[in-house]
């Protein structure tokens, strides 16, 4: 399948105290064309960041991003603009993202409107509320009207109301009640077979990815730290990290809680800042040797579809099966 | 086990008939752990609130809540003020916002041990110190002299645990402590609470069944101001009763097990708070919901339905 989006070697730097932070340190990732690509790891890991530079909406320091054939971060305002019918963001928080002082068919005709769209434009607004099985009727009405499931749902309907093909969900239901959660989640699959969308998927919440993702990658302090097709990854994770946030996933299941888990001891994530020569991940890692402290490993592939960034990515295994 | 909480018919309401909290029993016994779970407006949060005098001002509690023999409803002010810290305290999901953002780490946890217990000031550094090391606080003498902001949110919430637990409450009332931390830093935490509360009774609060099944002994379900199921934490998840806990458990996908299909849903959405319900509240959401479902249910037998589902017909996941 076509590689709708393909970035090569992103880097982002920030300026902080002391310095530079670089929140992405060279990311390079493909989305298959209708297919969805999920971002996961812990706050501060530069998913967010990926995001808004694969949308433009931030420059990179280095690197290059091209969404259905266009290099996004050289084409003139005009054609950037063009582009943005293509690609949109669906933010986590329905209640900072909306504007509150529009109501529900101004905020979802917008984008319409900025785009010039000939035709009925409330007739499109009834067809994009029905798309997100809102009634037609809250069109009237005010995002604070509306349940956090109406808001994101409404979210959504503005993102796909230029027909993008590329849409980038920033935790898009990570501020949902579980019960609304699955509805939203059934919505962007069901988007995404009738009018094959393809995401980008930021999650921290790895039971959701596997539910969602056709393929994963795994960050850690603003590099992949592994990827691969889901259910190969989940069923088989190689990085220690990986292995570590999939065991720290809380289950509804009752365990035994006198055997510790590794991941009680693991500590927290160091500062992209403090980064020294060796692997990242080796502060924390359990089973980090000399050479893991002094000599960085690379994203190398370990088959056709599957990578990671360990030296011992072959055996790595923290602790029992 | 003697019963060191006791709540009964708690209610908490608005104004003339908006009820937030619609009656609700809960006990918690020395060294036990009750999670209450529930989504956002089923009143989970005011439950806990008021139990400690917390509720906002515009609130009226009525019930009964007794901690080791001390009714806790309707004390003043200043009864209240004597017995959090000492007798019971409380953690929130955001330990920034009990914290003083311009005071150092030791500093403050030095202050509330100054309430406890008369000490000198260097003894009662010294003392912060060794709190921070208990709740594993690494480097901990150089941690007692930074910022709030320059400590991460699990550290923070580490401070705030040590802070809670130096008075060795009774009870311990966390609610939602570990939501806004990411799922490595939670599994840490929620292993030092399980640790640190072995002779404590916790009221844990949480929306999350994953904590649930991480923390509790026993669990509460709360849906529209009322529990509509409790019991162990195994019966709970393994063979949950309520229709509404059944479908919660369901609708949450499952890290060990592939996409199959499109996630079971509940439909609608939960009531607004304070909104008039008749009946069960779950009905107009509810697969088995008849005409008797117009009466509200009482909780018998650990379930608040007329048709409950029966432990035995389920297999164990």
């Amino acid at each position: 399948m076509a590689d709708l989006v393909v970035a090569e070697g992103l880097v982002k730097r920030y300026a902080v105290r002391g310095g530079t932070m670089a929140a992405v340190d060279g990311v390079s990732l493909r989305v298959g064309q209708g297919t969805t690509l999920a971002l996961v790891g812990e706050s501060g890991c530069g998913k967010s960041t990926t995001g808004r530079l694969l949308l433009a909406l931030e420059r990179p320091d280095e690197g290059s991003v091209e969404v259905a054939g266009q290099a996004v971060h050289s084409i003139g305002k005009k054609q950037l603009r063009e582009l943005r019918r293509t690609m949109q963001p669906v933010f986590q928080d329905p209640y900072d993202s909306l504007n509150g002082r529009m109501t529900v068919g101004q905020i979802v005709s917008e984008p319409l409107r900025v785009h010039r769209f000939r035709g009925d434009l409330d007739a499109r607004v009834r067809e994009l509320l029905e798309a997100v099985t809102l009634a037609p009727e809250l069109a009237q009405r005010y995002p604070h009207e509306l349940s956090g499931g109406q808001r994101q749902r409404v979210a959504i309907a503005r993102a796909i109301a230029l027909d993008p093909e590329f849409l980038v969900c920033d935790e898009p239901v990570s501020a949902l009640d579980v019960s609304v959660q699955a509805q939203v989640v059934n919505l962007l699959r069901r988007l995404q077979d009738e009018r094959g969308i393809t995401y980008l998927f930021i999650s921290h919440d790895l039971a959701l990815v596997r539910h969602l993702a056709h393929r994963v990658a795994v960050m850690y302090l603003g590099r992949i730290v592994e990827e691969g097709e889901t259910e190969e990854l989940f069923a088989d994770p190689r990085h220690p990290y990986t292995q570590l946030l999939l065991a720290a996933a809380p289950r509804p299941r009752v365990r035994d809680h006198e055997r510790q888990e590794p991941v009680e001891q693991l500590g927290e994530a160091t500062s992209a800042l403090t980064r020294s020569g060796g692997c990242a991940f080796a502060p924390r890692c359990p089973l980090a040797t000399d050479r893991c402290r002094t000599e960085d490993p690379a994203l190398r592939p370990l088959a056709d579809t599957r990578a990671a960034a360990c030296h011992y990515a072959e055996t790595a295994r923290v602790g029992a099966a | 086990m003697t019963e060191l909480l006791e709540v009964q018919d708690l209610k908490v309401s608005f104004g003339a008939g908006r009820e937030a909290v619609r009656g609700v029993d809960l006990t918690v016994g020395r060294g036990e752990t009750l999670a209450v779970v529930g989504e956002s407006g089923c009143g989970k949060s005011l439950t806990a609130l008021s139990l400690l005098g917390l509720e906002p001002a515009a609130a009226q509690v009525t019930g009964s809540a007794t901690l080791g023999g001390t009714e806790l409803i309707g004390r003043g002010e200043r009864e209240l003020r004597r017995l959090r810290g000492t007798r019971a305290a409380m953690i929130f999901q955001d330990p920034m916002s009990s914290l003083n953002p311009t005071t150092r780490i030791g500093t403050q946890i030095a202050e509330v041990l100054a309430i406890h217990s008369p000490m000198r000031r260097s003894a009662r550094l010294r003392q912060a110190v060794e709190l921070m090391e208990s709740v594993g606080i690494t480097d901990a003498a150089a941690r007692a002299r930074q910022m709030p902001h320059e400590l991460s949110g699990g550290m923070r919430q580490r401070v705030m645990i040590s802070i809670a637990l130096a008075g060795s409450p009774e009870l311990l009332i966390a609610d939602e402590p570990t939501t806004a931390l990411d799922v490595t830093v939670q599994a840490q935490v929620l292993a030092l609470l399980r640790e640190r509360t072995r002779d404590t009774a916790l009221l844990f609060i949480t929306h999350d069944m994953g904590v649930v099944a991480e923390i509790a002994d026993r669990v509460a379900v709360m849906y529209a101001g009322k529990v509509v199921e409790t019991g162990t934490v195994r019966e709970v998840l393994e063979a949950p009763r309520h229709p509404y806990t059944a479908a919660l458990l369901r609708s949450v996908p499952d890290p060990d097990r592939p996409a199959a299909g499109e996630l079971p849903t509940i439909p609608g959405q939960v009531p607004a708070v304070g909104a008039v319900l008749e009946g069960c509240p779950f009905r107009p959401r509810c697969d088995h919901a008849d005409d008797t479902c117009a009466t509200a249910p009482a909780l018998v037998e650990g379930v608040a339905c007329w048709h409950p589902v029966s432990r035995e017909s389920q297999e164990v996941a």
